[in-house]
């Protein structure tokens, strides 16, 4: 059971685009990127405010897969593996990190919850390939090696207690 | 400040034009996603902190004097980043570093030296300007002209490059006929990747009886390997937007949508900051100059699927739905958006149609071939020198674009095949490298332009493997609604998954041909409809790297890793076992001092023995 800060702050977000159907995707959007996922008891309480049946929700959060009902880490790693970054050799990147995080196929969030490894279609950031995005931020023409140095400054950021909006 | 009438639209341009010639120097750092990628946003707040500690009087903005810092928009030559340009001498600094910004500032701001070493050089030769250097002075950027050039956070520098201009002239001296006329005479056609005639789309909306009309802009640019719409929306938002206020004009339109894929933060960022932008000056709203045109702009961000690039998709995800492609007719100009008729074009189209509208049909059309006029942009990527994003006349050929503009293929590789149009496209070889690229040439080849992906290939790329790689994607992009596509692309993914395992049987290429052709007439999409091309396009003019898989189980580009062996050379292992010791499996074995033997038959291929040989002794055959 999800304490009432959960619905405050979805009521919040509601209030931003309107209750009506055409909310749903802003409205979960913006859940997922307070929570880092979408927690489903928020999701039904949406739907209701809405005017739409839970199921009408369920079938739209699953189709879309950005959004996820298992919580994220703090760092998501999209690491893409687009033609051009696929050609350019970004899977040996990826098989780095999930090694170095012990992530696989199946599991895909630390289980400290501060790292995801996920496989994006396209950044297009394709002049830079192979690249991958920490949450927000482009990280160019990877190797294994530089994602190693990379994983280490984000650690040494995520222990040190702040951080989040790295460039 | 809002701007009630054309009088005073024009005095605020020729206010922002006078700030802006008022900048005696100006540093343009590229603040495109590739180039912030590589540290650019530092550099900007380094400029800052220099032009504060000196007598330079600086301010950030367009209402100012003597030197302007801006953050613009993508040059294109991805490459090369971090990009600076320098005005008014139009410099361009390549790779520029945290270190290199006193320099350049000491040197070319405040003295007008130029720093060499920050620029282009090619075959001994030193290339000062940008318009100079080999891969800009071959294309001819039209839509793509203020790119880089001006101040992408700002509407100011926008109006001051003239965005809004063509507008103006739309909506004060010509009819929405008159405009769709023009638009039908210039014969511009969809950059997205069908190439419908625009004017034609607008005149059907135009026509419906129902009076209320929806603008909807598709920038959902999921194509992998395709980025020209992200640089338009991140670097000249305005000129896109002015399109899409033009398109609801001669329509009739009065709200718009922008539907932008979530993975372009940026993207929505500047669209947002440009939408604000414009609605402060009055040039979005109601009563746009004073007038009573309305006209209201929403961003939609996708979710990460890929399908809603296809138009019911698109207007469906808009409306809070699953986005699935749905049976046409109606058709979205019929009943696009809440089932309105509807304009649907994408970035690249409406960033087409200002100079158009200012310039006139018969200008448009003196650039690129007959039946496609004007210019395209492509992103150019791949195993190719210079990556990046590029714009040339329709009809120019593959040769120019790869070898003249791309600079030739990366690591002195040869060049094997260009892949258009992404997962909807196909491959171009070396014999068509003389044919121009036009919305009907390529067609005959089996392939599409596509939104404008081109992704170059080296002889080190195994076409098989691209293919599987293409139909893994349309295979899990497939939003599942017919069957031909669900079922279809799942057969074909597993087919070509089993040949490059080294797994393939004879019937396999009859079967892939028979499958692909079946998706291809009978998918109920656009999408689906070109899933199978990737698989039809390499498998005609590649068969015999299928055949060498399934019958030799030979891969010569050695990329499948089922076909490759590992052998150790007898004359140069010294018998240290190493490799035996880091062998995972055991495959190694021999005895001390003497050369090893590895058993391919227990050897899973992982390379562990050959990062591990001080020797050199292990090496890879395909």
């Amino acid at each position: 059971m999800l304490d009432k800060s959960y619905y405050d702050k979805t009521d919040e977000i509601i209030a931003v685009y309107g209750k009506k159907p055409s909310s749903l995707i802003p409205i979960m959007h913006d859940i997922q990127e307070t929570y880092r996922y979408l927690p489903g008891e928020l999701l039904t309480y949406v739907a209701q405010q809405i005017g739409i049946t839970e199921s009408k929700a369920y079938s739209v959060a699953t189709f879309y897969e950005n959004f996820s009902f298992e919580p994220k880490g703090k760092y998501v790693i999209k690491v893409c593996d687009g033609t051009a970054c696929h050609v350019r050799k970004s899977t040996p990147v990826k098989e780095y990190l999930c090694k170095a995080l012990g992530l696989s196929d199946e599991k895909h969030t630390t289980d400290d919850l501060m790292f995801t490894v996920e496989t994006v279609s396209c950044l297009g950031a394709c002049g830079l390939a192979p690249a991958l995005m920490v949450n927000d931020a482009v990280y160019s023409k990877m190797t294994p090696e530089k994602a190693e140095e990379m994983l280490n400054t984000l650690k040494a950021e995520a222990f040190g207690g702040e951080g989040g909006s790295e460039q | 400040m809002r701007l009630e009438n054309r009088t005073q639209a024009v005095e605020y341009r020729d206010a922002c034009l006078k700030a802006l010639e008022q900048e005696t120097c100006r540093i343009l750092i590229c603040g495109g996603t590739g180039c912030l990628a590589g540290g650019s946003g530092k550099l900007y707040e380094r400029f800052l902190e220099l032009a504060k500690d000196t007598d330079a009087s600086v301010e950030i903005g367009p209402e100012i004097a003597h030197l302007g810092i801006h953050k613009s928009g993508c040059h294109g030559f991805c490459e090369m980043g971090p990009l600076v340009r320098i005005e008014p001498y139009h410099y361009l600094y390549l790779k520029v570093q945290l270190e290199d910004c006193e320099e350049i500032f000491r040197e070319t701001v405040l003295n007008g030296r130029p720093v060499q070493r920050l620029m282009y050089q090619q075959d001994g030769r030193i290339y000062p300007a940008q318009e100079e250097i080999p891969f800009y002075a071959k294309q001819t950027r039209v839509v793509l002209e203020n790119c880089g050039h001006i101040d992408a956070e700002h509407i100011s520098a926008a109006i001051a490059a003239g965005a809004y201009e063509g507008f103006a002239k739309a909506l004060f001296t010509m009819t929405p006929e008159e405009i769709i006329q023009v638009i039908t005479d210039s014969k511009l056609r969809g950059r997205g990747g069908a190439g419908f005639p625009t004017g034609k789309k607008w005149s059907q909306v135009a026509r419906q009886p129902e009076k209320t009309r929806y603008v909807v802009c598709n920038g959902d640019e999921g194509d992998p390997g395709a980025f020209m719409d992200r640089s338009i929306m991140e670097g000249d938002p305005h000129r896109m937007i002015e399109g899409m206020m033009i398109a609801a004009f001669a329509t009739g339109a009065q709200e718009g949508y922008i539907y932008v894929r979530a993975e372009y933060p940026l993207a929505v960022e500047r669209l947002r900051l440009a939408i604000r932008q414009a609605e402060e000056l009055g040039m979005l709203g109601d009563h746009i100059l004073g007038t009573d045109f309305s006209f209201h702009l929403h961003i939609n961000r996708g979710a990460g699927a890929f399908v809603c690039g296809e138009g019911s998709a698109l207007t469906g995800s808009i409306e809070g739905n699953r986005g699935m492609p749905r049976v046409k007719p109606p058709r979205t100009v019929e009943q696009g958006l809440w089932g309105k008729p509807t304009v649907l074009n994408n970035v690249e189209t409406y960033a087409n149609v200002p100079m158009i509208i200012l310039k006139g049909a018969d200008w448009y059309k003196s650039m690129g071939t007959e039946g496609s006029p004007g210019t395209k942009a492509f992103a150019l990527t791949g195993n190719v020198c210079n990556t990046g994003l590029i714009e040339v006349p329709m009809g120019t050929t593959l040769r120019e674009i790869v070898f003249d503009i791309g600079g030739g293929i990366k690591d002195g590789g040869s060049f094997k095949a260009v892949q258009t149009g992404g997962p909807s496209g196909g491959c171009l070889t070396e014999e068509h490298l003389d044919e121009p690229l036009d919305f009907e040439s390529i067609k005959k080849f089996g392939s599409i332009i596509g939104s404008g992906g081109l992704v170059v290939m080296d002889d080190h790329t195994c076409m098989v493997e691209v293919a599987r790689f293409f139909m893994s994607f349309t295979q899990r992009e497939s939003c599942g609604k017919c069957v031909p596509c669900r079922e279809g692309t799942k057969r074909m993914l597993e087919i070509l998954e089993r040949i490059v395992a080294g797994k393939g049987v004879e019937d396999d290429l009859y079967t892939l041909d028979e499958i692909g052709n079946m998706i291809k007439n009978m998918a109920l999409c656009g999408l689906g409809k070109s899933a199978p091309l990737p698989v039809l396009s390499t498998m005609r003019y590649f068969r015999e790297e299928y055949e060498e898989h399934i019958f030799e189980h030979k891969c010569r580009a050695g990329v499948c890793s089922a076909m490759q062996k590992y052998i150790i050379n007898p004359d140069l292992c010294k018998g240290c076992t190493k490799c035996a010791r880091n062998c995972p499996v055991g495959a190694i074995s021999g005895t001390v001092k003497e050369p090893h033997h590895i058993d391919t038959e227990k050897c899973i291929k992982c390379g562990a023995c050959m990062s591990s040989c001080n020797f050199k002794a292990i090496y890879v055959e395909s």
